[in-house]
């Protein structure tokens, strides 16, 4: 019943990106059989998960499967004895009777969370006479540490931005959730657009734009280098027919397309054969820096590289079964290769024709680059009166954006913000903002394009006194009907 | 035109967006016959809109000139007419992403106030989603139906004139989403729990005052919504201007000596500091804050049912 819908099934099924979370913690994962996972400390397998609704809470067992979290039992603790305050609390290091040792072999026996929480609470000398409030902290503390339970959840925009942002937020340009989100409605992201994305977020913001967009419309990918990275988007778990109308074009090639140089005519076989080669090996060592960025930050656990690495493990497989068949294999490779240059070229040149139209309804542009070059060339793709969103970790490129779009023409309603977000604590008598808040997030400058007016350059400086006027001078208008 | 498809040109029934300058627009209605007065002069429909290509620059009766954009939900919210207190952008983003919206998305919305946010859900879920959106003020739902039905997204939206806390959503089992923005919202957490659909879905409740989140916060739990998380976003908004600050004069020992500890653009400076009364002065970009920003709007209240 599930299968014709417009998502992907609510059920976790093998060969699913799905998400772990824990507490706030999460991870993408791929949904594979006989396959150890190590999250947060511990190692399971997802095989019994298969099967289950996503969104499913469940209890890591002794060997490392998954079990349905049966509903909560109030773990309350019968008699509710408590303190008023800790003017007689000490903290001699001994209110806890249970030791390390202890501890360890209550685990060992396979104890369950639970229990082990309980039994740390009846042996803790001090429990009784902390307030009700300490208490209930105290409990929440050591769920978190002994309760092996996981959430399974399903990947969204909301979840893999909040677990890039926390877990490899250099991988995003620190590009915070609520920014992302921010950009998707400045951008009127929505089904039917026809896109420009410049990212180098790991392929997130493209996954963002994608799940906005439902597969309906279209969207050009301009990539640098040797292809465009896709891990995070990879992620999303998007079905096949979201990828038809997803195209990409190589950055290096911008500039002869917006001169007229680039045509098909100057796409010699030869030479564009090199440079595919070349951009593709250049794509490879691009990987692996990456893989070894990930390595360094302590957290080289992320889906896509995971699957990477499966891929890679593949390939060696197969190349040392065929050993025998080298030669045809060879043979097979060149044409093999020939054919993916061929139809590479192809897609190239329809994706240059799509560019060429010039009327495309937005720009949306977060990279490592500095936006000003990108967004004053990519512009000239966008229809006018169309929204544009550009980020950057940093204020000042946008100040020097904003200052060469005013020279350029062609925009309005230029904005320069960024957003603050804070987290609350809401609970009865003890509701308060949370302890630490991001302190940065990236700066996006929007704005509207617009029929750019040839050959007049003193009305774009009249625009621009115009625009730097005070909001207070705000006009009074009516409309009249006769 | 339709606020979710966009069209290349100005057609009879538009509604189309005229920007006078920076956070100086307003709405049209674009209809034969009919004339517009701005600080400009007149703009004439038949003539200076219809067929014109959005994002044009129409010269108005005394000479001045305008532009006409293409209607988008964010610059509707910037422009319609207030019949309540409306949510803005900034909130309506992280909204829709923390709902998790996208086409397809069944939403339930209440109440309508002046269809700020609705205007913004119903471009996200459409062209396969649909937005049932509940009002108990009879007039304003009228008002909602008749702007869905200009802005050519009637067929997305289902308005009902009701008391969402006492009589619900109207539907039940089919959202993925609920949002609330009513003075009681913890009187409709029931009603949202059987709106959304039995798999799961998301809330999201907006409230100024703390203690109508944490009353919120309780009617979740118990009714067994998990992942309740409280936050606020707040946009900061700056100026670009350039900046000359003047160098201070401390009376340069030194005779001739011209090196600077930076740079200054004034390049007068360079002769002879000592007779130089003239300050010089340094030139920077900056983005400078707005004199006085919204600090609060509401808090959200996210949950999730599982």
């Amino acid at each position: 019943a599930m299968e014709g819908g417009p998502g992907p099934s609510p059920r976790i099924r093998e060969g699913d990106c799905a998400v772990l979370k824990r507490g706030d913690v999460f991870k993408a994962v791929p949904v594979l059989r006989r396959r150890k996972i190590i999250f947060e400390k511990q190692w399971f397998y997802l095989d019994n998960a298969i099967g289950h609704i996503y969104g499913t809470t469940f209890e890591v067992t002794s060997g490392g499967n998954l079990q349905p979290k049966q509903e909560v039992e109030e773990t309350t603790t019968e008699t509710k004895e408590a303190g008023t305050d800790n003017r007689n609390i000490v903290d001699d290091g001994k209110s806890q009777k249970l030791t390390h040792d202890d501890i360890k072999a209550l685990k060992d026996k396979g104890i369950k969370g639970q229990e082990i929480v309980q039994q740390l609470i009846e042996n803790s000398t001090t429990f009784r006479d902390k307030t009700e409030f300490a208490q209930d902290k105290y409990i929440k503390k050591k769920k978190k540490k002994y309760e092996a339970v996981i959430t399974i959840v399903k990947p969204s925009t909301r979840i893999l931005s909040t677990m890039y942002y926390a877990r490899e937020p250099g991988k995003i340009n620190h590009l915070r959730y609520d920014t992302l989100a921010q950009m998707l409605t400045l951008g009127n992201i929505r089904a039917g657009n026809k896109m420009i994305v410049m990212e180098t977020c790991a392929g997130l913001l493209l996954g963002a734009v994608m799940e906005r967009m439902g597969g309906y419309g279209s969207i050009i990918q301009m990539y640098p280098g040797g292809g465009p990275v896709r891990a995070a988007t990879s992620c999303f778990g998007f079905p096949k027919p979201f990828f038809d109308n997803l195209h990409e074009f190589p950055l290096s090639k911008v500039d002869s397309l917006l001169s007229g140089t680039f045509s098909t005519e100057t796409l010699p076989s030869e030479p564009e054969d090199n440079t595919l080669v070349e951009e593709e090996s250049n794509g490879l060592t691009e990987e692996k820096q990456t893989s070894l960025q990930e390595a360094e930050e302590e957290s080289p656990t992320e889906a896509a590289m995971e699957i990477n690495q499966a891929e890679e493990q593949e390939t060696m497989d197969i190349n040392a079964e065929d050993v025998e068949f080298k030669e045809n294999k060879e043979k097979e490779n060149v044409r093999e290769k020939q054919r993916k240059q061929w139809e590479r070229r192809k897609k190239l040149i329809e994706t240059a024709a799509l560019l060429r139209e010039k009327n495309a309804d937005g720009l949306i542009i977060a990279s490592k680059f500095h936006p000003a070059p990108l967004l004053l060339s990519l512009l000239e793709f966008v229809a006018p009166s169309r929204p544009f969103v550009v980020y950057c970790q940093y204020k000042e490129p946008l100040l020097e954006c904003y200052t060469k779009l005013r020279e350029r023409g062609g925009v309005i309603n230029l904005k320069l913000s960024e957003t603050w977000l804070r987290n609350y604590q809401v609970l009865p008598d003890r509701s308060h903002p949370k302890l630490t808040m991001s302190g940065g997030g990236g700066y996006l400058l929007s704005g509207i394009t617009v029929v750019l007016d040839k050959g007049k350059p003193d009305s774009s400086d009249s625009e621009a006194m115009k625009m730097e006027e005070p909001s207070s001078k705000r006009c009074k208008v009516q409309d009249v009907h006769c | 035109m339709s606020f979710v498809e966009y069209g290349d040109t100005i057609k009879d029934g538009d509604t189309a967006i005229v920007f006078l300058g920076h956070e100086s627009m307003f709405p049209v209605k674009v209809q034969h016959g009919t004339v517009t007065q701005t600080k400009y002069g007149v703009i004439r429909h038949s003539t200076d809109l219809i067929g014109k290509k959005y994002g044009s620059k129409v010269t108005c009766s005394k000479g001045g000139w305008v532009f006409i954009l293409h209607p988008t939900p964010e610059l509707w919210t910037m422009n319609l007419p207030h019949r309540t207190q409306i949510l803005y952008s900034t909130d309506i983003s992280i909204i829709t992403m923390m709902l998790e919206l996208k086409p397809g998305s069944i939403v339930c919305e209440s109440g309508t106030g002046s269809g700020s946010l609705s205007h913004a859900l119903i471009r996200t879920v459409a062209p396969t989603g649909h937005l049932y959106t509940v009002e108990f003020h009879q007039q304003r739902a009228e008002k909602a139906r008749e702007e869905f039905r200009e802005h050519g997204v009637e067929h997305l939206v289902t308005v009902t004139n009701q008391d969402v806390c006492k009589n619900g959503f109207g539907v039940s089992n089919i959202a993925d989403a609920v949002f609330l923005d009513i003075p009681s919202p913890w009187e409709a957490i029931g009603h949202a729990k059987s709106a959304l659909k039995t798999e799961g879905g998301r809330i999201c409740s907006f409230s100024p005052c703390i203690e109508q989140v944490q009353r919120t916060c309780l009617a979740m739990e118990e009714y067994g919504f998990t992942e309740i998380n409280t936050l606020e976003i707040l946009l900061r908004v700056y100026n670009v201007r350039t900046i000359s600050l003047q160098i201070p004069d401390l009376g340069k020992a030194a005779e001739g000596d011209s090196s600077m500890g930076f740079d200054s653009s004034n390049p007068s400076r360079q002769g002879s500091p000592c007779t130089n009364l003239q300050q010089g002065t340094v030139q920077f970009k900056s983005g400078v804050p707005l004199r006085e920003m919204v600090g609060h709007t509401g808090y959200l209240t996210f949950a999730t049912k599982s």
